[in-house]
């Protein structure tokens, strides 16, 4: 069956248009059989042409996660009913030209109406906002702008599957240094069948002169998302990267498992945001992504930083603790974090502060709003190792609680192993105050704007992290995803 | 959701649950209130359920932090001979002089009315053994034991919960009729004196304040000997609508000693609990306090001392259950943790749906005094309620090298200095306990534990 | 000049208790009324009564403000009808900047009055004007609302943020207290700057060093949830020879 009149039907059967991005880009796809055996690993690996390492590769991790069945992670607060992981596709890809596009021109032109639709114009974005874009469509990049741009600079900023071929060095010394194949249940997972995702190096000494961005869209029915990035910033050197997320609204659950691995050398630094907006289901909690994602970096050199930066409103279900591994002396890892959960959605994330390296810093900002029937739960670890002399640490948690049938959580783990270290975390949990929401209105503003303002306020900290044009854009995000949740 | 209980796969583990079955089946005629039908059930079902279980093991989230395989290499006898040759005069410091009109000593698990002092009667209390309650009065006990939610079941209960349940055998029940409000506190003193064999103590205390009562109980866990033994008990404590109970605990237990203490606490309509726990003896100890606040307006202040050295892990674990609206806990615990010694701290305050108007904050700061203390903090909570004021806040730190620059700027030796500034990190939690010989016994064991560093 | 405000048999409740027991009050546009008080009169309750806020129910009379039931308006439309309060207490919210704040207000009330909306440079360029007339520096813009203020930054906030809004009738609770004396005679400039012909002010104070320099029309005594006596601008002087008891007396007897 075709997969445009399956996915249409999809879609005209779905009521309502709340979700912005809810449609279906109606192109052919490339899809390997449903299903999940070595056979599916051995298919991707061909299709991507890759060598043999790493298929030897991701068969051992394939391996590894048949050993692990029934091991998924229930130590969160999310529920879901069991995944049969059997019954999705691993593999679609658009049918297009065999050796993919060259240049915008060639790419499917309805491909970049869905961009448009996203906000995403390639070419608008390419001459007049500086922005590099990296389009993962389903599993594969189709369009790279700005490279030839960033090529000057020795900045490599292209496909991961591309990358196994450019770059395979590279690809080899890093790919699974941060993120060990044998991590945890989905980073497994998605060792064995990664589909694309990004990959960048930026050389010694290069300051990346300007943002980088990837937008990730899931689009055909019943596949999971499998993306893999990798940042390397070599040392000297500093990257922005930008992800932002979409996905058609469907009515089932679909899977989205990616792996991120960030590593900086010596005086590096990698700032990575994300706006995470996939499809979170409707109303009454049918439908939307259920997005495990391990994302993880390594401040491998000394004075090295890594920052996340991270909003997250859509998905039925996330679970991510984007985490920092501070091996360097002096290094730095942030975490700042908005996570929205309305309706029936449910996020448990957090991140992981390891410290090692001497003089080690790290700043944890995280704030849940909670309305609907949402739960949402903060879930962090600090930990300071020996060694790690004069290791600093400041946590804050907010939740903010919209309704009475919400939930919001805090679990955090301290674990201090040298007495030279400072750890200060701190957390609340309220509602709006009735005061603010009365002084806002004693200045004419309504109900609804109020709550907007306060809550965009109480994030503050969060979205001034964001480059100006995606703080307005999570803002707005904000605002669509809390929509009718007061009244 | 909580973890499925994992079963120590390790050998000796299985063959000290062996010895525990085996113990249970020989002795269980001799065991307190043998032959009573619902006892010999009920302890038959805790035996099982530990059988079950098993020695809870790290894996489990409620002991990530407290590993018990110690614990589980020996075998104590959970039946322990009785230590007869203490007197009155080896009481000595122990007892609060003059404060307590109530006073029960416990040697080795069992009561000893000979070094005991029941007190005036008429004020509205009434203080027995466990084990005397129940041959007066069985099913009064019944009643409590039932009533304060099977022991073997559900989420309040533990392995180690069980195994009490199965073997327990002595213990306090303290009764306060409605609107007494006897002057003087009761004083439960167990003395440990196990220098034969590792001698295992399964305590259980009831403690009842009816409506509008007023109580104040003071336990304290002593170790006579340094050789290794197990205390292992459990205290069920019900404050009826609008009764208040103040609740101290000392645990200085032998050094070779494991201490394992849960305290289920069923707090009703506007009742306060206030509870200080100080902790400073044993190897390993738990403390943990289970409040459910069943009623509107409970007050709760929880507070707390660990003082650990030398290899001593204490830890602390409460679980706050705010059940219905109006309700407030103060929560704070500090350690103290020097040599490589380790303070654990696990809390979590739970807001039930509808539970609206409830403030809640916990805090727990941690002082490390050398390079191989440790410290672990988990603060948690889980809200389903939106109307609500929660927070926690957790510090790990070292003595701020500043205020010990300043200090020994204005002529102090830094000795002395350090010494202040761990003083003024948790004086005042003692400083703040209301019951002058209690402040007095907490503040003399603290400046003791202080003459006691290194410098 | 017209009728702008007029308050009939106000009756209202706080947690159940009266408070309010009988207000009468009619203000006409282009006047300053003072309502005077001791602590518990019913001051700060009926200041809320008139800006709707929560918890405070009206258990009988009517509130007429240009002709329209004021009490069946919400906050947010009586905001936008032209009431502003100046709160005894000024609310903190974190994160939100003063400049964006006021911005929106702004525009909302200029919306309502059929003028255009002004845009970043307009509101900036009058923001600073009036912030300079209040002697108040222009990094105050940035700051979030009221969060880290002192007691005299946050009145001035008030003022500030009436002076933008342009109320036709502004409700000040208390704005003098915690207030020095350079401090006062700055906020009295403003609330002053603000008189027109066809705006009105009620004050509500304890004191009445405010109104040397805002001179009233008229001064209302509450007590005990009533207005027990109507004077000119001497009565406060009265008031402050005197004290409250003489009139606190009166009220008693009079229930």
């Amino acid at each position: 069956m075709a997969v445009s009149s399956e996915t249409l039907e999809t879609v005209r059967s779905v009521t309502g248009g709340e979700y912005k991005y809810g449609f279906v880009t109606d192109i052919e796809s490339d899809f390997a059989p449903r299903g999940l055996n070595e056979d599916i690993v051995r298919f991707i690996s061909a299709k991507k042409e890759e060598p043999d390492w790493l298929l030897q590769w991701r068969l051992k991790a394939y391996r590894f996660w048949t050993g692990l069945e029934h091991e998924e992670p229930k130590w969160s607060k999310v529920q879901h009913p069991p995944i049969d992981f059997q019954d999705a596709y691993y593999y679609a890809a658009p049918k297009e030209a065999k050796d993919g596009p060259k240049s915008l021109d060639e790419v499917d032109p309805e491909l970049l109406r869905t961009y448009e639709k996203l906000g995403i114009p390639l070419r608008e974005q390419e001459v007049l906002a500086g922005v590099a874009v990296d389009a993962v469509f389903d599993s594969i990049s189709v369009a790279t702008t700005y490279k030839e741009k960033l090529a000057e600079l020795g900045i490599v900023f292209c496909p991961f599957s591309e990358a196994v071929k450019e770059h395979p060095d590279l690809v080899q010394k890093y790919l699974g240094s941060v993120v060990p194949y044998s991590d945890n249940f989905y980073a497994t997972l998605n060792s064995a069948v990664f589909s694309d995702g990004s990959f960048v190096y930026i050389p010694p000494g290069v300051r990346c002169p300007m943002e980088l961005s990837t937008y990730f869209r899931i689009n055909a029915a019943n596949t999971g998302q499998f993306e893999r990035t990798l940042i390397i910033a070599d040392r000297d050197s500093y990257v922005s990267y930008l992800e932002g997320c979409t996905a058609p609204m469907r009515d089932e659950n679909q899977l989205h498992a990616a792996v991120v691995e960030l590593v900086t050398h010596d005086n590096a630094e990698i700032k990575y945001a994300t706006i995470q907006n996939w499809y979170p289901g409707d109303k009454d909690g049918k439908g939307g992504i259920y997005n495990f994602v391990t994302k993880r970096g390594a401040c491998r050199g000394r004075n090295s930083k890594i920052s996340w930066t991270q909003v997250e409103t859509g998905s039925a279900i996330t679970w991510k603790y984007p985490s920092v591994i501070l091996q360097g002396d002096n290094s730095i890892g942030e975490f700042y974090s908005v996570a929205v959960t309305n309706n029936y959605q449910q996020a448990d994330t957090g991140t992981k502060m390891i410290h090692i390296g001497k003089n080690t810093r790290s700043t944890i900002i995280s704030k849940g709003i909670s309305a609907g029937h949402g739960q949402n739960t903060y879930r962090g670890l600090v930990r300071v190792m020996p060694k790690a002399k004069g290791a600093r640490n400041y946590t804050q948690c907010d939740s903010l609680l919209i309704g009475d049938s919400c939930g919001g959580h805090t679990v955090p783990y301290i674990e201090v192993r040298n007495p030279t270290a400072r750890v200060e975390h701190e957390a609340s949990a309220s509602k709006i105050s009735d005061d603010q929401l009365f002084y806002c209105r004693q200045r004419g503003l309504d109900l609804e704007d109020a709550v907007s303002v306060i809550v965009n306020g109480f994030c503050k900290e969060v979205f001034q992290k964001l480059p100006m044009e995606f703080a307005v854009e999570a803002q707005k995000l904000l605002d669509v995803s809390l929509e009718g949740s007061v009244g | 959701m909580t973890v499925p209980a994992h079963r120590d796969a390790s050998g000796v583990h299985e063959a000290t649950c062996k010895a525990y079955l085996d113990r249970f089946a020989a002795k269980r005629a001799e065991l307190p209130g043998a032959g009573l039908p619902w006892l010999d059930a009920w302890r038959e079902r805790a035996i099982e359920r530990f059988a079950e279980h098993g020695f809870p093991s790290p894996r489990l989230e409620e002991w990530k932090f407290t590993n018990l395989s110690k614990l589980a290499e020996t075998v104590f006898e959970p039946i322990p001979s009785a230590a007869n040759g203490i007197s009155r005069e080896d009481l000595g410091g122990y007892r609060l002089e003059g404060a307590s009109d109530h006073l029960l000593v416990f040697v080795n698990g069992r009561l000893r009315p000979d070094l005991s002092d029941t007190g005036a009667p008429g004020e509205g209390v009434t203080v027995t053994g466990l084990s005397r309650a129940l041959e007066d009065d069985a099913e009064a006990v019944e009643e409590s034991l039932i009533g304060a939610g099977d022991p073997s079941a559900g989420e309040r209960a533990s392995a180690l919960g069980q195994l009490n349940a199965a073997f327990m055998g002595d213990g306090a029940v303290i009764r306060v009729a409605a609107n007494a409000q006897p002057e003087r506190p009761v004083h439960l003193l167990f003395l440990a004196h196990a220098d034969k064999e590792p001698a295992g103590m399964h305590p259980r205390n009831l403690i009842h304040a009816g409506e509008g009562a007023k109580l104040t109980v003071i336990e304290s866990y002593v170790g006579l000997s340094d050789g290794p033994y197990w205390t292992n008990a459990v205290t069920h404590v019900t404050a009826e609508k609008g009764a208040a109970i103040q609740h101290f605990k000392f645990q200085a237990e032998g050094a070779g000693a494991f201490h394992i203490a849960a305290t289920d606490v069923d707090l009703h309509e506007n009742a306060a609990y206030t509870s200080f726990v100080m902790s400073l003896g044993g190897i390993l100890a738990r403390n943990e306090i289970r409040a459910r606040y069943n009623g509107e307006g409970v007050h709760c202040a929880l507070k707390g001392v660990s003082l650990a050295r030398g290899r001593q892990h204490l830890d602390t674990t409460t679980r706050v259950d705010h059940l219905m609206p109006s309700g407030v806990t103060d929560e704070t615990y500090k350690g103290i943790v020097d040599d490589r010694a380790r303070s654990v701290f696990r809390g979590k305050i739970r807001v039930a749906p509808g539970a609206q108007k409830t403030n809640a904050y916990q805090l727990n700061q941690n002082l490390l005094l050398s390079d191989r203390a440790q410290a672990d903090s988990k603060p948690e909570l889980e809200i389903f309620a939106d109307d609500v004021k929660c927070g926690h806040g957790s510090t790990v730190g070292d003595i701020d090298a500043e205020a010990l620059f300043y200090l020994r700027a204005r002529g102090l030796e830094e000795r002395e200095a350090r010494t202040l500034l761990i003083e003024a990190f948790l004086g005042q939690l003692i400083d703040d306990i209301e019951i002058g010989p209690v402040r007095a016994m907490a503040r003399e064991a603290f400046t003791g534990w202080l003459a006691g560093l290194d410098g | 000049m017209g009728q702008l405000l007029e308050i009939k048999n106000l009756h209202a409740r706080v947690e159940g208790k009266a408070i309010l027991d009988g207000i009468e009050l009619t203000i006409d546009a282009g006047e300053v009324h003072a309502v005077m008080g001791p602590n518990g009169s019913g001051k700060s309750t009926l200041a809320y009564v008139l800006s709707g806020r929560e918890g405070y129910e009206v258990t009988e009379g009517e509130v007429i403000f240009e002709g329209k039931d004021l009490l069946a308006m919400a906050p947010e439309e009586r905001a936008r009808a032209g009431i502003f309060l100046a709160f005894q207490y000024p609310i903190e919210i974190p994160g939100v900047s003063t400049s964006v704040f006021l911005k929106s207000a702004v525009n909302i009330l200029r919306r309502e009055r059929g003028e255009s909306e002004l845009d970043a440079m307009d509101f900036l360029k009058r923001a600073k004007e009036k912030l300079a007339a209040l002697r108040m520096d222009q990094k105050f813009l940035s700051r979030p609302v009221n969060v880290g203020f002192s007691g005299g930054e946050k009145k001035r906030s008030e003022i500030f943020q009436m002076a933008m809004l342009e109320p036709k009738l502004a409700i000040l609770d208390e704005t003098d207290s915690g207030l020095d004396i350079d401090a006062l005679k700055i906020v009295a400039e403003g609330i002053n700057a603000l008189r027109s012909p066809e705006k009105a002010t009620l004050m509500i104070t304890h004191y009445q060093r405010l109104l040397d320099y805002v001179v009233p029309d008229k001064v209302h005594v509450l007590a005990h949830g009533r207005i027990v006596k109507t004077g000119g601008k001497e009565l406060a002087l009265e008031l402050e020879e005197k004290g409250y008891a003489a009139f606190d007396a009166a009220s008693k007897d009079a229930a």
